[in-house]
């Protein structure tokens, strides 16, 4: 017994290691994405990696081998790449961490000659605060704050605004943000004040609207938001609209999702880049290119249920016929202000000294 | 049993058994809900293997987990042979200790610094990543050799240290004696340490997460990183696969312990009549 297991054990790994050595000195690339954030062939979808290297192979005549690696957010990308440990050619964070890495200079400019299907982005994505002047950054995703509700508990007419969040009627059934800064914004938005402020005394008052909404939450959370308004647990969720079609899928039969944009409301953008520790520029590029054509740039926005600002995708008929006239009406809003609205509503860098007090402020919520 | 201790194992029972049991169920779920049964379904199942980045993330981490069992076991054994030969009773303290940090230390230090270290020493040649899978392997190696060696030890500690001794008294060379009388002593200890190596290495997240390069992400990592939209049901799948070859290996490796101890006790039964015939 023991025996055959130890050679079990040894034939196992001289083929897994058999298996490992195969790789010849091709050409590869090195992309870091979000977990979930592209394409990737399951249930029938366009596998975007896979067709990239096959696609490249056939235009270009050489073998590429891709290494796509997941992060799970923003900040463990950072340190990832500061760390200097490994190196990648594409990564797609999120706005305020693009602002960051470009202050830092860890980002490279884009040669844009090699990204002829730029031009189908639409122009409210151009002159973004995080990259005013369009160098560095090609946008992937964009996403909108909206409150989803369960329409078999809430009234039609309450649902407006943010108000239903501070409704006493629906006292334990909402839900807040378990993170500083989106739990106040929605505070900050209500009363109209600006989510960059660096004035102590506009978060003292965000502090004290939120201490007010308080006794009316059920529970402060991130993730779990969508197990607990699909099994109807909770009635009223602030969350991005890509996401309400993730819970309208998955909801109970007894439920019924909707939602709806308060105004004014957060914005973020996802965008692709290149860090400063890219192997193969030129390579990058390509990728990028081809991230934005027709087919891969559909499949994405299919499979991550998020908004595309590709023409390509929110002007093809195909599209906009599989997520349906409703989907299409919520994920697409009109967008002509939006580099406006934008740079007014979206996140920034706050400096630490307000980042720390806001850190303090949210602690003492917490506890009381 | 008195009723208290029932209901108290009883408790015990659900608290171990009640989450493996909902993951089980829920990945035969129809619809993609986590939370509401709509009906009896192998979808997940068929998405899982179509999942070609899950199913490299899989590969990988057996690889990586057999690579580190294997090394880490003959390392380790090598190691516990020579700290039980060493005379000085200082020295032997001072073994023990520099074994038992790995183990002691917490996971993310000594993730950190070792990526950390290979960091500096990937500068030092000049490397642009100095991360890779043998980084990965060297870490892993790391954390696992403390519980080989503390299997091992033991062991070697038991055994008759005279029956090497009368080995090589009987014309055996150094290394066959040990082949020969001293493995086979210590085989059960060996085992345990790489299986314990194994498992260990197979659901380490923290550390590998650290020391992790480019195009080499193990399946917990995976997991983790879906965190930004929700897990999907194919990991319920995939964690009730694993559950199941884990009790499988469990049945089988338990069932063939219990038939070799069965069959020494009753070689010691007839050892023991022989010997009590002889006497008469």
């Amino acid at each position: 017994m023991k025996k055959t297991l130890s050679l079990l054990l040894a034939a196992l790994i001289f083929a897994l290691l058999l298996s490992g050595c195969g790789s010849s000195d091709k050409l590869t690339l090195n992309v870091y994405n979000w977990g979930e954030y592209i394409s990737d062939g399951s249930e029938d979808s366009f596998h975007t990696i896979r067709e990239f290297e096959t696609w490249y192979e056939a235009t270009y005549g050489q073998k590429l081998k891709v290494n796509y690696d997941t992060y799970a957010s923003n900040e463990d990308m950072y340190n990832k790449i500061s760390s200097g440990a490994v190196s990648y050619d594409v990564i797609i964070p999120s706005d305020y961490m693009i602002a960051r890495m470009r202050e830092e200079n860890m980002l490279l400019p884009l040669d844009f000659s090699n990204i002829p299907n730029y031009q189908y982005i639409d122009a409210g994505f151009h002159g973004l605060y995080y990259d005013p002047d369009d160098q560095y950054t090609v946008p992937y995703t964009y996403g909108v704050v909206g409150i989803i509700y369960n329409a078999n508990i809430v009234d039609e007419a309450d649902a407006q605004g943010w108000d239903l969040m501070w409704n006493p009627k629906y006292a334990g059934n909402i839900l807040q943000f378990n993170n500083s800064r989106d739990a106040f914004a929605t505070a900050q938005y209500r009363l109209g004040l600006d989510v960059n402020d660096t004035d102590r005394a506009k978060w003292d008052a965000a502090l004290s609207e939120l201490k007010t909404q308080a006794p009316l939450v059920k529970s402060y959370v991130m993730d779990e938001v969508f197990n607990m308004m699909e099994s109807g647990e909770a009635a009223v969720a602030p969350y991005y609209a890509g996401d309400y079609f993730t819970m309208l899928d998955a909801q109970a039969d007894n439920i019924d999702l909707r939602f709806y944009y308060p105004d004014p409301t957060n914005y973020f953008v996802d965008a692709m880049c290149i860090p400063s520790c890219c192997q193969n520029k030129e390579l990058a590029e390509i990728f990028i290119n081809y991230m934005l054509s027709a087919e891969p740039a559909i499949a994405n926005a299919e499979y991550i249920s998020y908004a595309s600002p590709n023409a390509l995708v929110y002007e093809d008929a195909g599209y906009l016929e599989d997520i349906g006239p409703e989907a299409a009406a919520i994920l697409y809003p009109g967008l002509e202000d939006f580099s406006a609205r934008y740079n007014q509503y979206a996140f920034r860098n706050l400096d630490s000294e307000t980042l720390n007090y806001v850190n303090s402020l949210w602690e003492n919520l917490k506890i009381a | 049993m008195k009723p208290a201790s029932k209901v108290f194992t009883a408790l015990i029972m659900i608290f171990l058994f009640a989450p493996i049991v909902i993951l089980l169920v829920f990945s035969f779920n129809e619809a993609k809900s986590l939370s509401v049964f709509s009906g009896f379904s192998l979808y997940w199942y068929r998405e899982l293997f179509r999942d070609s980045e899950t199913l490299n993330a899989v590969k990988n981490t057996l690889l990586l987990a057999v690579c580190a069992a294997a090394i880490s076991t003959v390392m380790g054994t090598a190691a516990a042979v020579g700290i039980n030969k060493l005379r000085s009773r200082y020295l032997h303290a001072v073994m023990d200790t520099v074994t038992n940090i790995p183990m002691i230390n917490p996971e993310i230090i000594t993730g950190i610094s070792l990526m950390l270290m290979f960091v500096f020493v990937g500068r030092l040649f000049g490397a642009a990543t100095s991360l890779s899978f043998w980084t990965l392997l060297i870490a892993h190696v790391t954390f696992c050799l403390p519980y080989v060696i503390l299997q091992v030890l033991p062991k070697l500690q038991q055994m008759d240290q005279s029956l090497p001794e009368a080995a090589m008294d009987l014309g055996c060379t150094p290394l066959r004696a040990f082949l020969k009388v001293e493995i086979p002593e210590i085989l059960p200890g060996v085992i345990t340490g790489m299986i314990m190596a194994f498992t260990l290495s197979l659901d380490d997240f923290v550390i590998s997460y650290f020391t992790t390069g480019n195009g080499f992400q193990t399946l917990p990592i995976r997991i983790y990183n879906m965190t930004k939209k929700t897990v999907t049901p194919k990991m319920y799948a995939l964690a009730t696969i694993i559950f199941f070859v884990i009790l499988a290996l469990l049945l089988v490796s338990n069932l063939s312990d219990s038939d070799g101890s069965q069959t020494i006790k009753a070689a010691k039964q007839k050892r023991q009549k022989h010997s009590m015939k002889n006497h008469a």
